[in-house]
């Protein structure tokens, strides 16, 4: 049986795209065999390390000309550490755990100032994206990131901030509708004491400023600490209900199908919450590879980006372009609009967000040319040859070097044009599309034209 | 259809075969619905606009205690009325105000204000209370409410390169336009025109790729009703050359042409002022205040400021008090302005800000930003605000 396609499907959402290469490696693999790859490949947990200084530990300067610096500074950490993890998600091995650590990126969505805390909280969610749900809640809820983001460095006996504990509950665990203020109330106080030293930018507690008085919360009353709140809520199994909620939605279809959900939550549940068994339980329903599941999903901009990079294997001489496309797409990564993260979905999609995302392949990968052979009204010709004038600008600007020999060289000689095109897109193709595709003038273009589709803004 | 016959048959309909056939039906119908034609332009100022030395309540004493240095001086001010009066740096105004086209309302804001830029303007945009959440901005959730009568991304259109949250619904969403020109060309690349084409049946289902495909279909035939529409008309009046200047000529523009938009948005950013503020701020208003002269001076002899409202607000005010480097920190409550022709009540609409009583050294708010937006949605715009905010609010008399 040729389970080509269930391959491709599986890689593109437990990845980031198949490359050609990947697929023909193992021709007739299956693909519980291909899963047990993307996890064995995925073992490897290599952090990023650009970051290597905590600008906040610079001295207190009132001197305008070393504020600006340093603000340059932590502007410049800022893009680096996004371009770090950008080619590491379109290079790296380990694309499982890679994609993964993106879905906590925004699970877990915290925006501050400081690059350094930004790459320490996105390495320990790429440490825990494949291991145990409550270990990674408690690891992220203790790293000064988010401790920062949350306010629950200001959350102290007797003057709680409840900030923190609204959020974990809210957006972290259970979702709304499943706590009350009254529940807010009383685990705020529970996390009083959770800090981390500015110094070492290490968890800390500090009993001094924790109120060990005693709390109701869901019904219970003990003297609560931080810890024992976290159990609580995870012993209700509304948690596995929102976690698998949130990850159908972006592994398997946007529209939550409520039967598959349960079943995941029982297995996540049982699971003690751990992560690899429920992904392996999705990877390999039968419903996960049901056509209505397939190239279905709008890929986020990140997504869009990283899978380009990684199947065209670019380098990026300035690395600033990359940045500009997040911008122009609508994702930052380090820069959530807000708490709850990246609305996602079709909220990435209006007019101009979509324009900008089919010229992009072209922009990458041909200096904005899509070159076409179809009708040639002079209309088209000059539209045409005035792209072609500025070729020169675009590639001064982006400085993008796809690899063409390494990405042709994997594709077949023999493999048919509606084959190549079937590989790079999720949906099934239209008439307009295999027109296209027969019509083009040579592979390179046709390749150019395929990513230039709407169809390839899915996975 | 083949290509070749589409090709025969497009040449055949008419030169512009760009836009697929049965997209016709639908811009005739938005024509003849559209009835007492009223626009809105939003102007956002980005960054946290500082309100009291906006509009400088230079008869408080407590105003020139917390702001030694920054403190606008009583002989520089441009007198309003007995408690207030405009930075001098927006001069331009002051004709507007004395011909009765601008509302100044003072502390505008919302319960347990968030002091984050993102967050606030999030809160601005969406219409929410501070511990809520939506995905959906206050003018999008208009264009879901209109979307049996009015169809197109062009009802509501945002004068830059990037659609703002403020403009996206859940069913339908704004354009972003910065150069009319600019997205037609985009438009025309013969690759997506080819794509586009004869689509009705194939694509146009609920799911997403059929989203896709409607989205690419209508940006494509906006652009091309924009481009053709706009360039009609000639803007005479003189704007002055700056981003947003260049911003409101091309709304004068697109109004002035006859554009069946229905809501503009421009916004100008420069605000975040927390080291020297009196120089940075006084440039931005400057640009501000000339450019929104000039435009409300163009649509009064164009005979379109009665059908033209403009509404300006910022994320939040500032601290009452200055800080050690000659600026200010994030604050709460500011003002909002409004311009037009027909104003209900112009001129200072209610009471200036009370300075001695304050929470954590910042306003109160008094008017919440959601009654501005009631009032506009009711009166203005024609829908019922409670559909588009959530609740109910009671609305102010401002139009």
């Amino acid at each position: 049986m040729n389970n080509a396609r269930q391959i491709k499907h599986l890689y593109s959402r437990a990845g980031f795209g198949i490359r050609f290469k990947e697929l023909h490696d193992h021709e007739n693999a299956s693909v519980k065999k291909k899963l047990k790859e993307l996890f064995k490949n995925s073992e490897a947990d290599q952090h990023i390390t650009v970051i290597t200084e905590n600008i906040d530990l610079r001295p207190k300067t009132d001197d305008p000309e070393v504020k600006k610096k340093n603000q340059e500074d932590r502007n410049q950490q800022d893009k680096d550490l996004n371009v770090a993890w950008l080619k590491q998600m379109a290079s790296s091995d380990a694309q499982l755990r890679e994609r993964m650590t993106l879905f906590w990126h925004n699970h877990f969505a915290c925006n501050i100032n400081n690059a350094y805390h930004q790459q320490q909280l996105n390495n320990i969610q790429r440490t825990y994206a494949l291991g145990n749900f409550k270990s990674l809640l408690t690891a992220v809820s203790q790293s000064p990131a988010m401790l920062q983001f949350l306010n629950n460095q200001q959350n102290v006996k007797g003057h709680p901030n409840e900030n923190f504990a609204r959020e974990l509950m809210e957006l972290f665990t259970l979702g709304i509708g499943h706590y009350t203020e009254q529940d807010i109330k009383e685990s705020a106080r529970s996390f009083t004491g959770w800090h981390f030293d500015g110094k070492t930018s290490q968890y800390t507690f500090v009993p001094r400023i924790h109120d060990d008085g005693q709390k109701t919360f869901m019904g219970k009353t003990a003297n609560f600490c931080g810890e024992d709140i976290v159990d609580i809520i995870l012993s209700n199994k509304q948690t596995a209900i929102f976690i698998c909620t949130k990850l159908y939605r972006y592994l398997v279809n946007d529209t939550p199908d409520k039967t598959n959900i349960n079943q995941m939550a029982d297995v996540f549940y049982q699971a003690n919450y751990e992560i690899k068994p429920l992904l392996e339980y999705v990877f390999l329903s039968d419903w996960f590879y049901d056509d209505k599941n397939i190239g279905v999903i709008i890929k986020s901009p990140a997504q869009l980006l990283v899978s380009l990079t990684r199947q065209f294997y670019i380098d990026y001489h300035n690395p600033d372009v990359l940045l500009q496309f997040e911008r122009t797409l609508g994702q930052v990564l380090f820069k959530p609009p807000n708490v709850a993260g990246w609305p996602g979905g079709r909220a990435w999609i209006d007019s101009s967000s979509l324009m900008y995302r089919i010229k992009i392949a072209s922009t990458l990968l041909n200096a904005g040319v899509i070159d076409f052979t179809g009708k040639a009204t002079p209309e088209d010709e000059a539209f045409l040859a005035a792209t072609h004038k500025q070729q020169f600008n675009v590639i001064k600007r982006t400085q993008a070097v796809p690899d063409w020999g390494r990405f042709l060289q994997d594709i077949p000689l023999d493999m048919p044009r509606i084959q190549v095109a079937e590989f790079m897109l999720e949906p099934k193709l239209n008439q307009t599309v295999i027109d296209e595709v027969n019509q083009a003038p040579d592979i390179k273009s046709m390749v150019i034209q395929i990513a230039s589709t709407p169809e390839y803004q899915l996975c | 259809m083949k290509r070749r016959d589409f090709l025969t048959k497009s040449m055949l309909a008419s030169g512009a075969f760009m836009l697929p056939a049965f997209l016709k039906p639908f811009e005739a119908l938005a024509m003849n619905d559209i009835t007492g034609h009223k626009n809105l332009v939003v102007i956002q100022l980005s960054g946290g606009n500082d309100g009291l030395n906006t509009i400088i309540p230079y008869c408080n004493d407590i105003y020139y205690q917390k702001r030694k240095n920054i403190g606008i001086k009583v002989p520089d001010v441009i007198t309003l009325n007995d408690m207030q009066g405009l930075n001098p740096n927006l001069a331009a105004l002051k004709e507007l105000y004395d011909q009765g086209w601008m509302t100044i309302v003072n502390s505008v804001g919302y319960p347990n204000p968030d002091r984050s830029h993102f967050r606030s303007m999030d809160i601005w945009q969406t219409g929410s209370d501070s511990n809520q959440f939506l995905t959906t901005g206050w003018i999008g959730r208009y264009l879901d409410a209109s979307r049996q009568t009015l169809k197109n991304p062009y009802t509501a259109m945002e004068v830059d390169d990037t659609l703002s949250l403020a403009m996206k619904g859940e069913y339908m969403k704004g354009i972003a336009v910065s150069d009319p020109n600019k997205l037609f060309q985009t438009t025309r690349e013969p690759f997506f025109k080819d794509i586009v084409r004869d689509h009705e049946a194939q694509h146009l289902s609920e799911e997403n790729l059929g989203y896709l495909y409607k989205t690419m279909i209508e940006t494509y035939s906006s652009a091309d009703y924009i481009q053709k529409t706009s360039k009609t008309y000639n803007v005479t009046a003189q704007y002055p050359t700056t981003g947003i200047g260049y911003q409101l000529k091309n709304v004068s523009k697109f109004i002035n042409s006859g554009l069946e938009t229905r809501v503009y948005y421009v916004s100008l950013g420069g605000f975040d002022t927390h080291a020297g503020q009196q120089g940075q701020q006084g440039r931005v208003l400057k640009t501000y205040a000339d450019a929104v002269a000039a435009f409300v001076k163009d649509l009064k002899q164009t005979g379109k400021l009665d059908d033209t409202l403009i509404m300006t607000f910022s994320e939040f005010g500032r601290r009452v008090e200055e800080n050690a480097s000659a600026g200010t920190d994030h604050g709460t409550a500011s003002n909002v302005f409004l311009f037009g022709g027909k104003l209900q009540k112009p001129g200072i609409f209610n009471d200036a800000p009370d300075l001695s009583d304050l929470e954590n050294g910042d306003l109160k708010y008094k008017v919440d930003f959601r009654d501005v937006y009631a009032n506009v949605l009711d009166k203005w715009l024609d829908v019922n605000n409670g559909e588009i905010l959530g609740k109910q609010y009671q609305g102010l008399g401002l139009v």
